[in-house]
């Protein structure tokens, strides 16, 4: 059989993958803080004997989109959105530094403040550490400033700075539990440059619009693909009626 | 069979919960001292197909790899503790809280449980109870022939005796909180119960220690923002409606293989 078959085959079988990964994004479209991931395809030449007229199909992660999502106003003190560019610092559970948008934050019995992923805030100089608090406000710049429990309301202190960071979309990865680090393995310094939001979420930035669009250009793309593998099967089986009938 | 079918399963099934707990926050919207609840998401694991950073050669390496994701998951309802707006009610027994805390209540089993709503009563000893007759904690025994009652910001009950010229103090209502309010576990009723996430309750004199003051002849209405739950609905829906289209579309594309090969 020709090989035209294996080569609209890998194309047929990374068009679903890529459609894997636009459902994805589609299914995150309501997750805080969400960057949808671009998906990408690649040629792989086929070596060997004959004409190099064949490539193979690979899909691949192009990244993921940087722009940012709408700002949906909450009215929760612990809600945080970042404007613009710029990221919150966490612990991801492997004690690594890792790096999310969505920041809808809250504290936990012992003071620690935690995404809702349950992944403690970092602060310039360690997670941050919220002592009973009647009253909590998260600044612009990312300094926490509580009203300790207990004492009137002109009593504020400031417990700590979020950690935000703001390296260039090239330097982070997504990692397997959907939190981004740096590529290097190393841990970015902070910028003062971004802009918290406090009473603010920011929604996922999948423009549905595209992702849909996407999909049926994808369905259809793989239609072509099934099509050439049927292509296929019938210069085949012309070809072997062909040696029948002589 | 099929990751892509599978991926928006996950967010079919996220959307669908998230319409659950839209829809019981909009049928609580008139519940007293109910807490809106908010549903949040978390993309799932990723699966990693091709690793980026792997070595392509002795000198390069893949600029990016292949992380397939498989979609959404509900980690949370988390319960908002704005406060809601308080309805003057006139009856001497409705008190509401103004700012943080919660009112605690002995149930049936002897356990504690935590309220906003403080819609009270009386039993047929006197004592303040809720509207389901749980006792309020500390008990306050309301005397026979008492000729009014007054509840003071700091919790102070006191009462009118006939006979008697001055007011006599018969206890205070001591209010609860928590490091962590959204860690409490709902339990129905409009009643809450200490979880591990909540931190033990701290009781105090409301108005005290950043613990809100009482009102009188109040109600605390549910802090369920209409427009707002309408607002997450038709986003909910859209998002379902498109997950169901990615379904269908994954089923065509079977479909299509199915019949011409």
């Amino acid at each position: 059989m020709d090989r035209l078959v294996y080569v609209a085959m890998s194309g047929a079988k990374e068009t679903l993958r890529a459609q894997a990964s636009n459902n994805h994004n589609l299914a995150n479209a309501n997750t805080n803080g969400f960057r949808a991931d671009l998906s990408a395809f690649q040629t792989q030449n086929v070596v060997g004997a004959g004409l190099a007229s064949r490539a193979y199909a690979t899909s691949d992660s192009a990244g993921w989109d940087a722009s940012s999502g709408s700002l949906d106003a909450t009215g929760r003190d612990l809600d945080v959105a970042i404007k613009g560019p710029g990221w919150i610092a966490v612990q991801a559970s492997d004690g690594t530094e890792a790096y999310t948008r969505a920041g809808d934050l809250r504290v936990d019995p012992s003071g620690a403040l935690l995404t809702a992923a349950g992944n403690t805030v970092l602060g310039d100089s360690g997670p941050i550490t919220v002592p009973p608090y009647s009253s909590i406000h998260i600044g612009g710049d990312g300094s926490v400033s509580i009203v300790p429990r207990g004492q009137s309301a002109m009593t504020i202190s400031t417990i700590g700075r979020i950690k935000l960071v703001n390296p260039p979309a090239s330097e982070l990865t997504r990692g397997s539990d959907g939190l981004f680090r740096d590529t290097s393995g190393s841990e970015q310094s902070s910028d003062a440059s971004v802009h918290l939001m406090s009473g603010t979420l920011e929604s996922s930035n999948v423009n549905i619009a595209e992702t849909m669009a996407n999909m049926i250009e994808l369905a259809r793309s793989y239609e072509v693909q099934v099509k050439a593998m049927k292509t296929a099967e019938d210069t085949a089986a012309s070809s072997s009626k062909l040696l029948q009938s002589s | 069979m099929n990751p892509a079918l599978w991926v928006a399963k996950t967010g079919l099934d996220a959307q669908q919960t998230n319409m659950a707990v839209i829809s019981n926050n909009l049928a609580n919207v008139n519940t007293t001292g109910f807490k809106k609840s908010r549903a949040v998401f978390e993309d799932l694991l990723y699966q990693n197909v091709s690793q980026v950073g792997a070595a392509t050669s002795q000198n390069t390496q893949a600029p990016s790899g292949l992380e397939l994701g498989t979609g959404v998951s509900l980690v949370a309802t988390e319960k908002v503790y704005t406060q809601g707006n308080l309805n003057q009610t006139g009856n001497t027994l409705d008190v509401a809280i103004n700012g943080s805390g919660f009112f605690q209540v002995l149930m049936p089993d002897g356990s504690l449980a935590y309220t906003r709503d403080g819609s009270f009563q009386t039993s047929a000893t006197g004592q303040i109870v809720t509207a389901a007759g749980y006792a309020v904690q500390p008990a306050i025994t309301i005397p026979a022939g008492a000729q009014s009652v007054t509840i003071g910001a700091d919790g102070t009950v006191q009462v009118q005796l006939a006979n008697q010229t001055t007011p006599s103090t018969i206890g205070t209502l001591q209010l609860a909180n928590f490091v962590n309010p959204a860690g409490l576990q709902p339990n129905g009723e409009n009643m809450l119960v200490e979880s591990g996430s909540s931190g033990t309750a701290q009781t105090g004199a409301p108005g005290a220690n950043g613990l809100g003051a009482l009102q009188q002849g109040y109600t605390e209405s549910s802090n369920v923002d209409v427009v707002e739950e309408m607002v997450n609905m038709i986003e909910t829906q859209r998002a379902y409606e498109m997950n169901t289209k990615a379904i269908e579309t994954n089923d065509q594309m079977l479909q299509y293989l199915d019949t011409n090969l």
